[in-house]
């Protein structure tokens, strides 16, 4: 029995200890706006905020998070949480989405990067480029990926 | 992917279109019947209450396709759900049809949803009557069909309110979901559907005339755009029926090789594993899938796997050897697509020998592969994300040994597929099949989920197919070619599947479209299919992937060396028999500030346009070469797709291509085989663009009132002849190879 804090809540999950969060997310609590895209690092579908920090689920084991707290996308974008409703806005006022699959952690990216930077003080390209080069989208949503970081951004000054 | 040839398809196709159309084929009572959409009247078509669908009284000689019932439900409270006969997997068609049908129904856009149809004859192509979504043909082939069911669906309710009121329906108007009397009385479509249904479905409508449109042609934002910008959003990976299992499955390193050894002790002492099944796969081969409690399980189970194939009895493939082979082949005689007298080669004053090399390309879509299978006694439910659900239908009943009407397909939302998820030999469907038939018979009743890791996805083939041209080319001093020689070599991706019929002279047209077109060059093209153990399949924008590049390099390429700008020249050439390319290249070239903006030193434009799939695109770029590296700095598109329906999703979609294009230039993206085996394995060792591999965009539309064309595809081939172009100023030497190597 692993016990987990996810959104807020403690759960107790029966899973193997080395099941990554991700599967544990998703096949053992039903939680599957965490998406499954590559299972090693590198596509960033899988993100979730560990204690604020933007993780990769998908190499993550359970047992390395005990007593930490995990946040999804359903939590960061229900709009409790003045970042992730400013992110999930532009995401929606720009029209983002194509496919949508990677949008989960490319939302989760954006949060955590926004929620780590000083509040009035806009990012620069570079740094959102910088803060979103780990996520991929096949579809190639970029230009408008950029432009809601930037309007989120703004929105939240 | 198809729409190239129209001609030929419908006759490719008859005897699955006849299959496909058959009133007969489905049931539609019970089996068909979906649960959790009661509350709606006017529409009952194949997703619904079906018993409705008899009480309606359909016009004589309406096709399934036509009937208002399988595509508007409206249910009281006013909320209308449109169906959609495509699968949407990014491209945005469920929001333009659904926009398209409003317009004529005069919906409250607001109150608009649209879902997935299944593998009901309803849901065919209207033109090709088979279940696709492909070749870019979404809105080309159903704008009209979809304005029609709109008008149908809002005469029925204008007959409605006109009864109640005594009045007559041509003094009636429409508009948000209401219809409105002389007087001002209004009633909502909701309260009216119903009674609406028992109303005879008209055979003919008026449409609207395109000044009065509210909806067509102005920007609107995605209807699933919140569900995806919270999480909200299933795919069909997300599904989870009661007790479902999950199967991951052990590919044969070389493709079409089966078992020698299989030892599978470990395998099962992993915790949640359930069974352990010998499954064929792909191309005649043999895998072993891993049924458990969940993926990880399931992984872990297959990765315990102690397993060894016969590698020996199946051809193992070499890119370096391959290469060699194809350039083999560059001097055989082969079947001739053009014919040109080459004779004045010869004596040309001008000439340029290039020979363009294009790797094998994975589709990667970010939804691994995946299918869901509920296998009965005398029926099976499958739920999937698929460009050809009724092909995958017929493909499914044959493994399961169920007739094809005893299986039920429901099109779940995909993430991507880019031409993936629509296979002829529906490979991953079929095996999904057979893992369920395995388990069943193994004693595993449940639901079983079959999904591919990354790895299965980039190993698993069907790529877009490795091609070598070589091109010969004549030209006098003002750039007018006299002879062009050209050979392409590559394996045919329709041969021995249901579009064989495509195939002309032995040359199957989807690897050679996009050549010559539009320019008047008197080319002889000859064309090899060399037939490898490598599954291929066509890839967003199928041959005009390499084609484009191919013609729209060299083009560029006489252009410089008769030292003329390649923009004029290629406008010359077009003359007044191509408006379109006329237009959409002047437009990028107007917008992008081409020939008047000073570029910073090291900087370079790119120029190139194509037409494919009935949409012209023309691409100016401005790109730079650092560290070797070449960089895409400003991509402007010039558009002409005839009418836009949704100028936001237009934008879209050529951005996207165009991220896709540049995919096909950096260094990475390629898929290699050594001694049979796929050298590339994930994101890390197959590239695909990252955010900061993308340029700034700018998107510009051709205005038309022509009835409009595909867009999901032609944003794509242009873009890389267009970057390419500038890296080969910035180079001094042309670029012929995918990926860039300038190292």
């Amino acid at each position: 029995m692993t016990r987990l804090n996810i959104n807020g809540q403690d759960r107790t999950v029966d899973v193997d200890p080395s099941t990554p969060v991700l599967w544990t997310l998703r096949d053992a609590l039903g939680l599957t706006g965490t998406k499954f895209g590559c299972g090693a690092a590198l596509c960033g579908a899988c993100t979730v905020h560990v204690d604020g920090q933007a993780t990769r689920s998908c190499v993550t084991p359970v047992a390395a998070v005990e007593g930490r707290r995990i946040t999804t996308i359903e939590k960061v974008t229900d709009g409790s949480d003045p970042v992730g409703r400013a992110v999930r806005e532009a995401w929606v006022r720009h029209d983002v989405a194509q496919c949508g699959y990677c949008q989960s952690g490319q939302i989760m990216s954006a949060t955590a990067f926004l929620k780590s930077r000083p509040r009035g003080k806009p990012p620069t390209a570079a740094e959102i480029d910088a803060a979103m080069a780990g996520n991929i989208c096949r579809c190639g949503t970029y230009a408008r990926i950029r432009a809601a970081v930037a309007d989120a951004a703004r929105s939240l000054a | 992917m198809l729409i190239e040839h129209l001609p030929e398809l419908p006759r490719a196709l008859q005897h699955l279109a006849e299959r496909d159309t058959s009133p007969a084929a489905l049931p539609r009572r019970g089996f068909l019947k979906i649960a959790g959409l009661g509350g709606f009247a006017l529409g009952l078509g194949p997703l619904g209450a079906a018993d409705a669908l008899a009480q309606a009284a359909p016009a004589a000689g309406l096709k399934p396709t036509q009937q208002p019932a399988s595509f508007v439900q409206i249910a009281p409270d006013g909320g209308v759900t449109v169906t959609l006969n495509r699968l949407e997997f990014g491209q945005g068609i469920g929001t333009g049809l659904a926009m398209v049908l409003a317009e004529e129904l005069d919906a409250d856009w607001s109150r608009v949803q649209v879902r997935h149809g299944n593998s009901d004859p309803a849901y065919a192509d209207p033109l090709y009557g088979m279940h696709l979504t492909g070749g870019s043909t979404a809105m080309k082939h159903s704008y009209p069909q979809y304005r029609e069911l709109g008008a149908r669906a809002r005469a029925m309710l204008v007959a409605t309110a006109a009864a109640r009121w005594k009045l007559e329906a041509a003094r009636l108007r429409t508009a948000a979901g209401q219809v409105i009397a002389p007087d001002g009385r209004r009633v909502g479509y909701g309260e009216l559907a119903e009674a609406a249904m028992a109303q005879p479905v008209p055979a003919a409508v008026t449409l609207k005339d395109p000044k009065d449109f509210r909806l067509i042609g102005r920007a609107t934002g995605r209807l699933d755009a919140r569900a995806k910008s919270s999480g909200q959003q299933d795919f069909g990976i997300d599904l989870k029926r009661p007790g479902q299992l999950t199967a991951v499955v052990a590919h044969p390193p070389v493709f079409g090789a089966r078992l020698a050894s299989l030892d599978d002790t470990a395998a099962r002492a992993v915790r949640g594993v359930r069974a352990v099944l010998r499954v064929p796969v792909a191309a005649g081969g043999e895998g072993v899938a891993v049924v458990a409690d969940g993926y990880w399980a399931a992984r872990q189970g297959r990765d315990a796997l102690k397993a060894e194939w016969a590698v020996s009895a199946v051809e193992r493939v070499d890119s370096t050897r391959q290469l060699a082979q194809y350039r083999a082949l560059l001097d055989q005689p082969g079947p001739r697509a053009f014919d040109a007298d080459l004779a004045p080669l010869a004596t040309a004053p001008h000439r340029i020998e290039a020979e363009f090399h294009f790797p094998y390309l994975a589709h990667a879509p970010m939804e691994p592969l995946n299918c869901t299978v509920q296998l009965g006694d005398t029926q099976a439910e499958i739920w999937t994300g698929t460009q050809f659900p009724g092909g995958d239908a017929r493909a499914a009943a044959q493994v399961l040994g169920l007739k094809p009407e005893q299986i039920r397909m429901n099109v779940q939302m995909a993430g991507g597929g880019f031409g993936r998820r629509g296979v002829p030999s529906s490979d991953f469907v079929v095996q999904a099949c057979a893992i369920a038939r395995a388990a069943r018979a193994a004693g595993l009743a449940a639901p079983i989920r079959t999904v591919w890791s990354r790895e299965d996805d980039i190993k698993g083939g069907q790529y877009r197919p490795m091609h070598l041209h070589r091109a010969r080319i004549g030209f006098d001093r003002q750039g007018r070619v006299l002879a062009w020689d050209h050979v392409l070599v590559g394996q045919s991706i329709v041969s021995g599947t249901f579009f064989e019929g495509m195939v002309k002279n032995g040359i199957d047209p989807t690897a050679m479209e996009g050549m010559r077109e539009p320019y008047p060059f008197p080319m002889r093209l000859t064309v090899h299919h060399p037939k490898v153990n490598v599954p291929v399949l066509w890839w967003r924008s199928v041959g005009s992937t390499h084609t484009a590049f191919v013609m729209e390099t060299l083009v560029d390429e006489i252009a410089r060396a008769t030292k003329q700008d390649p923009v004029a020249y290629r406008l010359a050439l077009f003359g007044d028999q191509h408006p379109r390319h006329r237009d959409a290249l002047k437009l990028a070239v107007e917008r992008s500030g081409y020939g008047k903006r000073a570029l910073p030193a090291g900087h370079a434009w790119g120029v190139a346009v194509h037409e494919s799939f009935s949409t012209v695109v023309a691409w100016v770029v401005e790109a730079s070469v650092k560290d070797g590296r070449a960089v895409l700095h400003q991509a402007t598109a010039g558009v002409h797709c005839n009418l836009a329906v949704n100028p936001r999703s237009i934008e879209a979609q050529i951005q996207g291509a165009g991220v896709m294009g540049l995919s096909m230039c950096l260094p990475g993206a390629a898929i290699t085989l050594k001694d049979g085996v796929v050298e590339q394995s994930n994101f890390g060792d197959f590239v695909v663009p990252r955010l900061t591999d993308a340029p700034e965009f700018a998107v510009h539309i051709v205005p038309s009132a022509e009835p409009p064309t595909g867009i999901g595809e032609p944003g794509l081939p242009p873009l890389a002849p267009a970057f390419a172009n500038a890296v080969a100023q910035l180079a001094g030497r042309p670029v012929r190879a995918l990926p860039f190597a300038l190292g």
